[in-house]
């Protein structure tokens, strides 16, 4: 449905890099997540799919049309969006789906079906200005927009970013049905726990890709075993645990720490263990647990290129 | 065609809801006219004079009714010591003093000549030129009446009429300058604020990834920005007959045509400006500073373009709101038909042509 081919586009005169060598495709009917931090490239990457921007260098298509040079074709049939809240604020919530139903030649009534779900949600506040929702409300004012003519491929670039967890919840559920209307989906987010929830992912650093596979395959191909450490004062606990020889790595994970070893050994275990009591650390407790999309993503930085 | 009209209307919702673009929109142009009409003008009426009449006889008492009956003055007081005068002067409040000398009669009588002295406050050039124009105009009028009984052998007497403007009102020279100032300010800000804020907003985003040609975006924008400024126009040309009641001499639907063509030509302006710019604040920025400005110096509304010196004579002619200019008072004021205005319409025209050339040539139907 979607592919990128070698596709790198750097901004401004002093030739920024922002998407460096892109290769991916995504295939009908699925899920695909762009996972990464602010600045990653997220965005430049919907804006070439949308025909917004032009590549540097490389080629991509949509929905076997090419972006340069069928870029009408791909206008009509895909829906988008942007970061952004991108609708009109001092228009009702109702006349906003209208014009953008008018816009691409439809009516509410035609797609009704496919935003039907998301919209019995804003229809109590249908003559309220769209400025004046909250944040969730856009976000599902715009999803309606960008669906209302039934595109083929869906973009959402960071749908979630900025609105609380419930609403993120809802969200999530509702592109989850959108999926069993054979409607592709290219979403970004920079949260982790959201990753979990795509069919793909890709994790994206610095314009360029870490890693493609399924989050279930991602997790797998975390090599370490993982273990999460608690104790009364978390942040020496951090310093300390950085300071010994044998930890490889050490973040904050919650209310845990995420630890793993250089040498995984029963032996070194309880040597680190003594160490922190030494150190004067109360209640410790350390338990392996099941690495999370966030731990990979943490490994993959830190792993030579 | 549908998702045109769709695209207006929602322009329409836009203009009609933001308080702030009503205000400019209608608010300017009646408070323009009004200030104008009321608050501000040119003319010359009741300066504050000082006589110093040494004289006290009468021819000068004569003439000093005379100066008093006139509307362009009022004597502040007569003084005897001219010595007085200065400090009358450094007050502040007047700008003419007008000095009889000792014996003005009897040097008019015995030797057929006497002097008057005009003492002019020439800080603000032209009222002084007008000031003592006019107290000429009065001394020759006296003069005349003095020399009725006995006739001059020869002579020539100017017999002025002042076409156009006989009562030489301000109003005559400024309404078809207001109409072009709002008409340009109106046009060419407001179109090229409400395109540069569907960028900032992102909304062009959206727009631009749909199947709408992008030129329709901006053409649609522009098509309530012309309704609104023709209704404009015709609030305008109302307060002026009802409120100012300046007549329109000429055919009113020429001068709405021709005020059509104009706001294409600076509807063409903002689509440019909003075409180039990425931000509400500088696409304001331009359209204050860079159409304004020249708009009020070189449109001939505020300063007469012919004692500029040749460099600015020409600048102005790149200046769409003095051909407007010209055109409203040939129409409106003079009366004349199509014929006395085809060069100015078809230098406007030109104009517009050039810029949505320009606009269609720097168009992007990407971002960026």
């Amino acid at each position: 449905m979607i592919t990128l081919n070698h596709i790198c586009k750097t901004y401004g005169k002093e030739k920024k890099i922002a998407v460096n060598d892109i290769s991916l495709s995504v295939n009908k009917g699925e899920i695909f997540g762009l996972i990464g931090p602010d600045g990653a490239g997220k965005s430049s990457i919907f804006r070439i799919l949308t025909t917004l921007l032009l590549a540097d260098s490389g080629t991509a298509t949509v929905d076997g049309h090419d972006v340069v040079t069928d870029y009408k074709h791909i206008r009509k049939s895909v829906g988008y969006m942007p970061g952004k809240f991108s609708l009109y604020p001092d228009l009702s919530v109702e006349e906003n789906l209208k014009f953008f139903a008018t816009l691409f030649n439809t009516s509410i009534r035609e797609n009704y079906h496919l935003i039907k779900d998301i919209y019995m949600l804003l229809e109590p506040f249908k003559n309220r200005r769209a400025g004046k929702l909250s944040g969730g409300m856009k976000q599902k004012l715009a999803l309606c927009c960008a669906l209302i003519h039934k595109p083929t491929v869906l973009f959402l670039d960071e749908p979630t970013t900025g609105i609380d967890p419930v609403s993120r919840k809802e969200f999530w559920e509702m592109l989850k049905r959108l999926k069993k209307q054979e409607i592709t989906i290219l979403v970004s987010t920079p949260y982790m726990d959201e990753a979990s929830l795509c069919d793909r992912i890709a994790l994206i650093k610095n314009g360029k890709i870490l890693s493609i596979n399924t989050p279930d395959h991602i997790i797998k191909d975390y090599p370490d075993n993982l273990y999460k450490i608690k104790s009364d004062v978390i942040y020496t606990l951090l310093k300390d645990i950085n300071l010994h020889s044998n930890t490889q790595s050490c973040f904050t994970f919650g209310e845990f720490l995420h630890v793993s070893f250089l040498s995984d050994t029963e032996s070194m275990q309880q040597e680190l263990l003594n160490y922190l009591s030494k150190k004067g650390h109360l209640n410790i407790v350390m338990e392996k647990t099941v690495p999370g999309i966030e731990d990979c993503f943490i490994h993959l930085l830190k792993k030579p290129a | 065609m549908k998702q045109f009209l769709s695209f207006v209307k929602k322009e329409f919702l836009h203009a009609l809801r933001d308080r702030k673009t009503l205000l400019i929109l209608f608010g300017l142009p009646i408070v323009q006219i009004l200030i104008f009409g009321f608050a501000l003008t040119n003319e010359v009426k009741n300066s504050k004079i000082i006589i110093v009449d040494q004289a006290q006889d009468m021819a000068s008492q004569q003439l000093i009714t005379k100066i008093e009956a006139s509307r362009y003055f009022e004597i502040e007081k007569e003084i005897v010591n001219p010595k007085a005068i200065e400090a009358a002067f450094k007050e502040g409040k007047i700008k003419m003093a007008v000095i009889f000398p000792d014996n003005f009669n009897h040097d008019l009588l015995h030797q057929n000549k006497s002097a008057i002295q005009l003492i002019c406050d020439a800080s603000d050039p032209n009222i002084a030129n007008t000031l003592s124009n006019y107290i000429a105009a009065i001394v020759g009028d006296y003069q005349t009446e003095l020399n009725q009984n006995a006739a001059l052998p020869y002579q020539i007497i100017p017999e002025t009429r002042m076409l156009y403007n006989p009562q030489l009102k301000g109003v005559h020279n400024f309404v078809p300058g207001v109409m072009a100032l709002v008409l340009m300010l109106v046009c060419v800000m407001m179109t090229a604020i409400s395109i540069v804020r569907e960028k900032e907003f992102g909304t062009m985003e959206v727009l631009l990834v749909s199947p709408f040609k992008p030129m329709l975006v901006i053409v649609s924008k522009a098509i309530p920005y012309l309704i609104l400024s023709l209704v404009n126009v015709a609030s305008i040309l109302l307060l002026s007959v009802f409120v100012l009641e300046l007549p329109i001499n000429g055919s009113v639907l020429l001068l709405f045509a021709e005020s059509t063509l104009f706001i294409i030509t600076c509807l063409s302006i903002g689509i440019l400006i909003s075409i180039r710019v990425a931000s509400q604040q500088i696409a304001m920025l331009i359209s204050m500073m860079g159409m304004l400005l020249p708009t009020l110096l070189f449109s001939g509304f505020m300063f007469p373009i012919e004692n500029m010196p040749w460099p600015l004579q020409i600048l102005s002619n790149i200046v769409p709101a003095k051909w407007f200019y010209i055109i409203v008072k040939s129409v409106m004021i003079k009366g004349l038909g199509f014929q006395a205005i085809w060069k100015e319409t078809l230098i406007l025209s030109g104009m517009s042509a050039f810029l949505i050339l320009v606009s269609l040539k720097n168009f992007k139907i990407r971002l960026a």
